[in-house]
């Protein structure tokens, strides 16, 4: 390596690297910014080819007894959408982001583990091609769900080798994504500048903290399930196979004991990524900073002990089900708190409606339907009712592109100068905005209404006698209203590059340390190591006469 | 940072103590190991006594066997831990001793198991297809002597490279990692003959 850039670094001063070294430089690269970036992209890419099968899937339901995809097709769709959009966008989006900020925010010059960061980011994305690589094997890709219950996951009933693409896939990518968190936990504990003692990192890298717990918790266990998985396949262990006297039960606990801590995954680091823009775009402090880290803490907490409520209708003990009942209403309170502290933060603000800000509100008032809705499905006679339902769908699209979504779309408006150097184009975020406000809501809205009207999920037509038809056509119709925006987005990326106004180390007048070295910033981040007294070591920085470390 | 005249002295500066980043990150790396064998030893006590046909634990396990495998793994932790101790004195040699005395124990305890299955599959048609508990023992053993062989192997390169004369300083950090990677599965060995051997007996 050492000798390779020896030898390199003259080039770039007489031209411009050819794009094989270009492309070389970036499969090398232990930089933590780059492989945030590489992991951005892959989850664009992959946003781009799950959004496609969801459109599929709209266009198939737009009217009764439709036969534009096969249904066996319908279900592969579904299966890949739910497993792309979970591990190979949302997981990849959110650490990719962090992977950028984090160091950056703690005035730190990389990862802790920099070479691990590399091995984590391909894990990912090898764990990705594993499983699309099912489409090339007989019998073509699983169609079993993305929470993929068994029995219907053993051989006999899914005999091709799609399931083993499919699962190895995931256990591959899962250990891309626990390194990933391992070098989380070690960066924010050691590396944080001078001064910056836990009470006073950006509320992001907090959260990001407790998010790698987290995944180092409950990644394992889906390992172990996968694994057992394979066994049952391959080596004809039976583990699930119920005629042997095997458990379909046991896969659901396990599944969710990883699958519900996961939607907390999904989430919380979207939260941290709003909690950095409404400040700044309200030209406030985080009201309430010490709250909203307990709170944090608490989210954690309580999402190890709510997961059977994805199985009321499985018919658990009374028992279970009163205590995972209340376990996940306790997961309000926490929530609530973060809420109203953003509230508290906008109120009496002096906002700043920029597209980081935008996106940021919108996740604000759409995050509180989803949450509402999942207050509602917490209740066992209310799930009992509707699960498996299209009221389901409504509710956990509802958080994950209402929350997550709108959260990352915030945060790559946000940084994304800082990435580039150039500003995204406001034209064309507006744009992206209100499309994906409008279609979103009209996507998954009506979803709500289709499901109480007793709409099973996951099925590829309806019966023309049933009363969901108009639900689903404008399910269709935001559906292809949202698409465009996302269209908008990446194009936004690309041209922004060239064409976007130069940002500037700190266009947002932001207070925290990203924003004190240049943009992009040099490989090193900072030349000086930055010494930190407060929370926003940028407003002390500009306003030397009234700095925030006189009042924490 | 450019300081500005009234700045106090602050307390927490100049003597902020980070923790190491290598011992942080392995710390994490066993909690995540953690999770992963309570899953494998939790489905092993669920699906005890479940399914009716094939061997049970009580008609296949030779305890005399597993104690002295038992004994071995044991040792060798008191071994990798008096090896870092003899490395920190300074103590080359004793360190080069204890430490191969642990690959031993550990190659030992890997083909005590070996022979231990052989004659599971062989005498009692104990397989991992055969009933759940095959399905849940394999598994379970299985993983934690792939546990055993990835720490031999982490041995013997620390060995090696003591040999070629690099292994300086007074505590290096892989062989405090190993040690305690060392020590984990050993933890985890002892809780598995609790669950397997004595209690699921």
């Amino acid at each position: 390596m050492a000798t390779a850039e020896i030898v390199s670094a003259p080039a770039p001063s007489e031209s411009p690297p050819p794009w094989t070294a270009a492309l070389h430089e970036w499969l090398v690269t232990v930089d933590h910014k780059k492989i945030g970036v590489l992991y951005v992209l892959m989850a664009v890419f992959f946003l781009l080819v799950g959004g496609a099968a969801a459109l599929l899937m709209r266009v198939q339901l737009w009217a009764p007894q439709l036969s534009i995809l096969q249904p066996i097709t319908f279900n592969q769709f579904f299966t890949l959408h739910g497993t792309t959009m979970v591990f190979f966008v949302g997981m990849p989006i959110l650490i990719g982001i962090a992977n950028y900020a984090v160091p950056l925010m703690i005035g730190a010059r990389d990862m802790a583990f920099p070479r691990m960061n590399a091995f984590g980011f391909w894990s990912t994305f090898f764990g990705a091609v594993l499983v699309y690589f099912s489409f090339l094997v007989p019998g073509g890709p699983p169609a079993i769900g993305w929470f993929a219950y068994a029995p219907l996951t053993e051989n006999s009933f899914a005999r091709g080798p799609g399931v083993d693409c499919w699962a190895l896939g995931l256990i591959v990518s899962g250990i891309g994504t626990s390194t990933g968190a391992i070098n989380f936990v070690a960066t924010i504990l050691c590396m944080r500048c001078p001064g910056m003692t836990l009470r006073k990192v950006p509320f992001f890298v907090w959260v990001m903290f407790w998010t790698s717990l987290q995944i180092i918790i409950v990644m394992p266990p889906l390992t172990v399930a996968l694994t057992m998985l394979e066994f049952d396949r391959q080596l004809g262990s039976h583990f699930f196979d119920t005629q042997a006297g095997g458990s379909a039960y046991l896969w659901q606990h396990l599944f969710w004991f990883f699958g519900h801590p996961e939607v907390y995954i999904l989430v919380l680091p979207a939260f941290g990524m709003i909690s950095e823009v409404i400040p700044v775009f309200s030209r406030k402090v985080l009201f309430g900073y010490e709250f909203m880290a307990a709170a944090t803490a608490a989210i954690v907490f309580i999402s190890f002990g709510v997961w059977a409520h994805h199985m009321f209708s499985v018919g658990m003990s009374r028992t279970l089900d009163l205590f995972f009942v209340g376990a996940t209403m306790l997961v309000s309170v926490p929530t609530g708190i973060k809420l109203f502290n953003w509230l508290a933060t906008v109120y009496g603000g002096k906002l700043v409606l920029k597209s980081p800000m935008l996106f940021a509100l919108g996740f604000l008032s759409m995050f509180v339907i989803g949450g509402l809705t999942g207050v509602i499905l917490a209740c066992a006679p209310i799930t009992f009712q509707v699960t498996d339902t299209y009221f389901v769908v409504a509710h956990f699209h509802w958080v994950l592109i209402g929350g997550t979504m709108f959260g990352v779309f915030s945060a790559v408006h946000y940084w994304y100068p800082k990435v580039t150097g150039r500003m995204l184009s406001e034209r064309l975020a507006c744009w992206q905005f209100w499309l994906f406000l409008i279609g979103f809501i009209l996507t998954f809205g009506p979803m709500h209404f289709a499901g109480i009207l007793g709409m099973p999920r996951r099925i590829y037509t309806y019966g023309s006698d049933r009363p969901w038809e108009i639900w689903n056509q404008l399910a269709t119709i935001g559906a292809f209203i949202q698409a465009p925006s996302y269209l908008i987005f990446a194009h936004n990326l690309v041209i922004s590059l060239w064409k976007g106004d130069i940002a500037g180390d700190d266009p947002w007048d932001a207070w925290t340390l990203e924003w004190a070295t240049t943009s992009p910033p040099p490989p090193y981040n900072f030349e000086v190591v930055p010494t930190v007294k407060s929370r926003r070591p940028l407003w002390d920085l500009k306003h030397p006469d009234d700095p925030d470390w006189k009042y924490e | 940072m450019p300081e500005s005249e009234a700045a106090p002295p602050d307390p927490t500066l100049g003597i902020e103590v980070r923790p190491d980043v290598h011992k942080v990150g392995m710390i994490c790396f066993l909690g995540s190991e953690v999770a992963f064998f309570s899953t494998l030893i939790m489905a092993y006590v669920i699906y005890l006594r479940h399914g009716s046909t094939g061997p049970t634990p009580d008609q296949v396990f030779s305890l005399p066997m597993v104690l002295v495998n038992t004994a071995a793994l044991i040792l060798s932790s008191f071994t990798v831990h008096f090896a870092e101790k003899a490395l920190h004195a300074g103590k080359t040699g004793l360190f080069r001793v204890l430490w191969f005395a642990t690959i031993v124990l550990g190659v030992w305890f890997l083909v005590g198991t070996g022979i231990e299955w052989n004659g599971l599959i062989r005498d009692h048609g104990l397989t991992i297809g055969v009933n759940l508990f095959g399905s849940t023992y394999y598994t379970l053993v299985g993983f934690h002597a792939f546990h055993v062989t990835l720490g031999v192997i982490a041995l013997s390169a620390v060995l090696l490279v003591s040999f070629m004369g690099e292994l300086r300083g007074k505590s290096p950090m892989p062989v405090t990692l190993i040690g305690w990677y060392w020590h984990f599965v050993d933890v985890v060995w002892i809780i598995v003959f609790l669950i397997v051997y004595v209690v699921g007996r």
